[in-house]
């Protein structure tokens, strides 16, 4: 494995919002090293053995839990899952006294996934413990971004100069805050698509455009990354119906055809809503790097479990 | 024992007055003012260097008794208010009962006056058990002992019951206190829409949940004659409303925090929970349009919603945590800093703690006019002091502004011409 100079100072891993290039850069280098253990008979490397790695996941995951886990195994790490649905969280127990509890069983890392935004900061505020947001409400998910863009840096050489249009529901979304600072810092140029009633306010000043309409949003794109919408959205008056959202943002054949250009890359991060924001045979469509985005994702875990537990 | 104080800057916007000179107090009241006073078997203070004010009068507190005396009491909050250089705090009515009776309006003075330290002024409900339902018996509560009424915490989301209220209020007598805000526009938001919502991620409250209610209110006010005042105005927008209104004529009185005027959204990029509250604290134009609203007089007090809350209701994940933040013993720094910045003069400040809000309240107190009761605050407005956690008073201490090294202080604090705090201390 290429051995990089870890340059790495930070203790916890809470948004990309503070993050420089450089240090994402150190990331995606590091995700590219581990990738390739991954490609062995025995994808496995001892460099963090005994070091215990604690998964706090107060909300459903698939893929960050399970990827995250993985990515922990695959360097030798212990690891403990919690998750919040069958623990004392439904007694009533508050997050710091869970996370104290845990720290007192001596661990190293706390991975988190919390429905609100912040509880990564204030759960590294209580805790001794190097502190990894896996997502925090719609705040940030740092290292979705960090594989999304792994992944377009992977399929189209570079990230600079890119367009990269981000499609569906803005407003609720911590994977469109964290991919718009990671892709703004890298020099891509970034655009943001939905209803009007799921753009937040002032968006602009993250320094992406607003795309008016799919038409927009599509032309000159390379990646459009489209993100789930809510079902329970429809019942907040987001918008009037799901048929009116596909008949208007659906990312399908048609619209493709008509607004994108034929190679633009497909990516999600998933669970997908087949038929909703993607048509079936998109989300499978030759140009689909989705199941990449993936296996990307545990190299890029690797990466920051490693920096974090070797940081300076 | 009768209070002479040497040496001060006497400052009283009811008179006019702002020179340096003596005050007498004997048997309760000013006896004298101004000039060079002798008089011996006295308690003495020299106030030399210091401001000698009317004592503050806060009208907007959540004093918890009844109910959470685990956050507050009535003693240990009207301890904090003397503190702060207030006199008089008008306390509010969400309580545990609600104070919508005449028997919990007698409680709330009882407590009060076993306590003696700051003089209570109860406001009672809009309506019966704050439900928005159904209006209190005003006449009662005026006989009882309250000036005000106010379902704080709240607006009162049907306009025809407000109006209603209102109209009923002007004929009792009884200033409206409004906390003006859309429950549907709000919603479950958590901080200002704006910029900072949307990089943070936290769930929006638009200007125009506030602003939309305070133009409906004034509008009720218009028409019903009744009295309105607006309790911590918090955007631009209300204030623009506000501005036109009284252009009209219409009798219509407004508050703004110190919290509102010294923080703003962006604060809120480390999640402290101390700094949730309700109306959120705004964009940085908001926080200036308010400051130059109180140069202009388009808002006439400054009060604290003081708002106590435990460390661990407040130690939460920021959307769990309740609104609110205790704010008695930093109003006057902080809002000193509106002299710094050259918003007001030291008179229009105490304008704005005193005697303004004894003006709209309709309460005695306000001024050092001569055979008054004595309620009076002495002021080092250079003094500068860190607010740490054990200074502190109130029995929560759910405030942003701990660690915050503050300039101006209160010194001294008589209620009633007896010494409540004498230099720095609760006597």
């Amino acid at each position: 494995m290429k051995k990089i100079r870890t340059k790495w100072t930070k203790k916890h891993l809470l948004g990309i919002e503070e993050l420089s290039a450089e240090e994402i850069n150190l990331i995606l280098d590091q995700a590219q090293g581990f990738k390739e253990v991954l490609e062995r008979p025995i994808p496995k490397v001892p460099t963090l053995r005994g070091k215990t790695i604690v998964n706090l996941f107060c909300e459903p995951s698939t893929r960050t839990r399970s990827s995250f886990e993985l990515a922990a195994k695959r360097l030798s790490a212990d690891t403990l899952s919690v998750a919040a649905s069958s623990s004392s969280f439904l007694k009533g127990e508050t997050l710091k006294d869970t996370a104290r509890n845990i720290e007192a069983m001596k661990i190293d890392m706390i991975i988190m996934r919390h429905s609100c935004a912040g509880a990564p900061y204030f759960l590294s505020k209580w805790v001794d413990a190097s502190v990894i947001n896996a997502g925090d409400g719609a705040h940030e998910h740092p290292t979705q971004a960090l594989l999304d863009v792994f992944t377009i840096k992977e399929k189209l050489g570079k990230v600079k100069g890119r367009n990269i249009s981000i499609i569906g529901d803005i407003a609720h979304s911590r994977v469109a805050r964290s991919n718009i600072w990671a892709l703004t810092k890298l020099g891509a140029s970034v655009t943001v698509c939905g209803p009007k009633t799921l753009i937040p306010a002032g968006i602009e000043k993250m320094g992406v455009r607003v795309a008016c309409g799919l038409e927009e949003a599509l032309k000159d794109a390379d990646v459009l990354n489209v993100l789930r919408i809510q079902l329970e959205r429809q019942k907040k008056a987001f918008f009037p119906s799901i048929r009116e959202y596909v008949k208007v943002f659906g990312i399908n054949r048609e619209s493709l055809e008509k607004y994108a250009r034929k190679d633009v890359l497909i990516m999600h991060p998933g669970p997908i809503n087949r038929g909703v924001e993607l048509s079936q045979d998109v989300a499978d469509g030759k140009y689909s790097v989705i199941l990449e985005q993936v296996t990307n994702g545990v190299a890029v875990r690797m990466a920051v479990l490693f920096l974090l537990s070797h940081m300076k | 024992m009768d209070i002479l104080i040497k040496n001060g800057r006497i400052i009283d916007p009811v008179q006019g007055i702002d020179k340096k000179g003596d005050i007498l107090v004997e048997k309760g009241k000013i006896s004298q003012i101004g000039g060079t006073i002798k008089k011996d078997k006295v308690e003495t203070i020299d106030a030399k260097g210091k401001i000698v004010a009317p004592g503050f009068i806060d009208m907007h507190s959540h004093l918890r008794e009844p109910g959470r005396e685990d956050q507050e009491t009535i003693d240990t909050g009207l301890r904090a208010a003397v503190k702060g250089g207030f006199t008089k705090v008008a306390a509010m009515p969400n309580t545990d009962p609600v104070c919508d009776s005449q028997a919990q309006v007698k409680f709330l003075l009882e407590r009060a006056a076993e306590v003696k330290k700051a003089g209570l002024l109860p406001v009672g409900a809009i309506t019966k058990g704050r439900n928005g339902e159904q209006l209190t018996e005003m006449e009662e509560l005026k006989e009882a002992g309250c000036l005000s009424i106010s379902d704080d915490g709240s607006s009162v989301d049907n306009a025809d019951l407000m109006r209603r209220a209102m109209e009923y209020a002007s004929m009792v007598g009884l200033l409206v206190i409004s906390h003006c805000e859309d429950r549907e526009l709000a919603g479950d938001g958590v901080m200002h829409e704006g910029f900072w919502s949307t990089v943070l991620g936290m769930k929006p409250i638009p200007a125009e949940a506030e602003s939309t209610i305070v133009e409906r209110d004034i509008q009720l006010a218009e028409m019903t004659g009744a009295r309105l005042h607006i309790a911590h105005v918090s955007t631009a927008k209300s204030v623009a409303i506000i501005r036109g209104a009284k252009k009209r004529g219409v009798q219509v009185t407004a508050e703004v925090t110190p919290h509102h005027l010294t923080l703003r959204d962006e604060d809120l990029k480390e999640f402290d929970a101390n700094m949730k509250v309700n109306p959120p604290l705004r964009a940085a134009a908001d926080v200036k349009a308010l400051k130059e609203a109180l140069k202009d007089g388009t808002i006439d007090a400054i009060a604290t919603d003081h708002a106590p809350h435990l460390e661990s209701e407040k130690e939460k994940e920021f959307d769990y945590a309740p609104f609110g933040m205790i704010g008695l013993e930093t109003a006057l720094p902080l809002a000193a800093r509106l002299v710094e910045e050259k918003y007001l003069d030291w008179t229009g400040l105490v304008e704005k703690l005193s005697a303004a809000p004894a003006r709209i309240l309709g309460c005695p107190g306000g001024t050092l006019k001569k055979g008054e009761a004595a309620d009076i605050v002495i002021i080092d407005p250079e003094q500068e002091w860190t607010y740490t956690k054990d200074k502190v008073v109130s029995r929560s201490s759910n405030s942003p502004f701990l660690g915050w090294k503050l300039k101006g202080a209160v010194t001294d604090t008589i209620v009633g011409g007896k010494i409540a705090v004498r230099d720095g201390k609760i006597a």
